[in-house]
């Protein structure tokens, strides 16, 4: 039922990833400033508002868990913070490309976006263990969702505080009050946020779908007797 | 259903007993940060310190000593089956994290009685600083006895409950020690304290405490159903 109408996504995904890349690459004016490295932002600031706002959304999944005791949200937040997880890798890669062509140097730590988004990734990366550590599945789904409403309060707070204490060198496009980008710069950039969401939800689906296959072959396995092969994961809630 | 004070004091007085009979975490936590404070001061071969490095070597170690107490603050409901009377009790649920918060806290500020007066002593020239120090000491003392008894019970429920603790709680109180050291680094700078931007850290720790205190209090009843 999870693969239900992937093929028509991922297809949109596939499209508007290629729309948005040749709108960056042949489309939106060289930056006067940074050159052609700038270009980089169109795919490293999406990806970080899209991770961002996935482990939020895992967050509010958490709570219809826990308000309905619904497993299968749990199954929905777990796999939103996953992909998110997953996302956070490559904002932290290609911001450090872009900081060493920026700035010289691989991490700049006197930058509060950068170290924010690592305390957020930091504290990500604990939900794994944390879930593994719990055997009972109903609890394991229970704790793993009261992490992600807790984890979810965490990601604004923290953002506030990094900025505080920090000098401001991120560049901030839309935070300038003249104008900021120009017109085709600003309709890459969305295109491309638009291209990132969509990802992110088709790799949810695709994720959702192979867990529920994944479960459907055990029970069938179970069903008739035969032994299951292959390692199971542990960590990873059952999707029925 | 009994009232939620009279629980929320039954259950505080019985910790508190507890500890003062049993004495299993505060005088590890003092002792603990006392030896912090003197493998700083070899490791950073420095006698006197000052601004952020003062601040620094004071949060750190609050922070660590800190996780001790943290990782005990379950240990007892969970061996001797606290958590099953908890359950069994006809009393509001949430009364335990409110009862173990408090307790957490006193166990705070009793680290805090003995530690900070050795760190100035150790490390600082004057006393001066310490009067202003006690409201940044009270507002990340409530954020972390908050964030500290909802994963402390949620450790203690699992397999690995002494490596969670410090690995789930450390990236969450980020955001409460740079304010902490914000506001410390000034009021320990060399030639006197100095109050940069101390309300605003003072305000940000307090929006720390009043979310995550809420958090806590808000999801604590799905981490007892069983």
């Amino acid at each position: 039922m999870y693969g239900k109408g992937l093929k028509p996504l991922s297809i949109a995904a596939v499209a508007m990833l290629a729309v948005s890349l040749s709108l960056v690459f042949f489309y939106a004016p060289l930056d006067a400033d940074q050159g052609f490295i700038q270009k980089i932002f169109y795919i490293h600031v999406p990806l970080a508002t899209v991770a961002l706002l996935g482990f939020i959304v895992g967050g509010l999944f958490a709570v219809a868990h826990l308000r309905t005791g619904n497993s299968r949200w749990d199954a929905y937040s777990y796999v939103s913070i996953h992909i998110s997880v997953i996302f956070g890798v490559a904002v932290l890669i290609t911001g450090a490309i872009w900081a060493k062509a920026s700035w010289g140097h691989w991490w700049v730590w006197n930058e509060p976006t950068l170290v924010s988004f690592l305390i957020v990734f930091l504290l990500y990366c604990t939900y794994y263990p944390f879930r593994y550590a719990i055997e009972d599945r109903d609890q394991q789904a229970r704790y793993a969702s009261v992490f992600a409403v807790t984890a979810g309060a965490f990601v604004p707070l923290n953002f506030l505080a990094v900025r505080m204490a920090q000098s401001l060198v991120h560049p901030r496009v839309f935070a300038t009050t003249n104008g900021g980008l120009p017109g085709s710069m600003m309709l890459t950039f969305l295109c491309c946020l638009a291209a990132v969401a969509l990802l992110w939800v088709t790799l949810v689906k695709f994720e959702l779908a192979a867990k529920s296959a994944s479960g459907q072959v055990k029970r069938l396995r179970r069903a008739i007797d035969a032994p299951s092969t292959g390692p199971s994961s542990r960590i990873a809630p059952e999707v029925s | 259903m009994t009232p939620s004070r009279v629980a929320f004091a039954a259950i505080l007085g019985k910790d508190l007993r507890s500890e003062l009979r049993t004495l299993q975490s505060l005088p590890a936590m003092a002792l603990f940060s006392v030896t912090t404070f003197v493998i700083f001061r070899f490791g950073l071969d420095r006698t006197h310190l000052s601004g952020s490095l003062a601040a620094g070597v004071l949060w750190a170690t609050l922070l660590f000593a800190a996780v001790l107490g943290i990782n005990r603050l379950f240990v007892a409901e969970r061996e001797e089956g606290g958590f099953d009377a908890i359950r069994l009790a006809p009393i509001d649920r949430s009364v335990l994290f409110t009862a173990k918060v408090t307790a957490l806290l006193i166990y705070l500020l009793a680290l805090e009685l003995i530690a900070v007066p050795i760190f100035a002593l150790f490390f600082l020239d004057s006393a001066a600083a310490l009067g202003p120090l006690v409201s940044v000491l009270l507002l990340a003392d409530v954020g972390l006895a908050a964030t500290g008894t909802l994963i402390s019970s949620m450790a203690v429920n699992s397999r690995a409950r002494d490596l969670l603790v410090p690995l789930v709680l450390l990236p969450l109180v980020v955001p409460l020690m740079i304010a902490a050291t914000g506001a410390t680094e000034p009021l320990l700078a060399l030639g006197g304290p100095g109050y940069h931007r101390f309300g605003t850290w003072l305000m940000v720790l307090g929006l720390y405490d009043l979310i995550f205190a809420l958090v806590g209090y808000a999801v604590f009843d799905f981490l007892l159903e069983d």
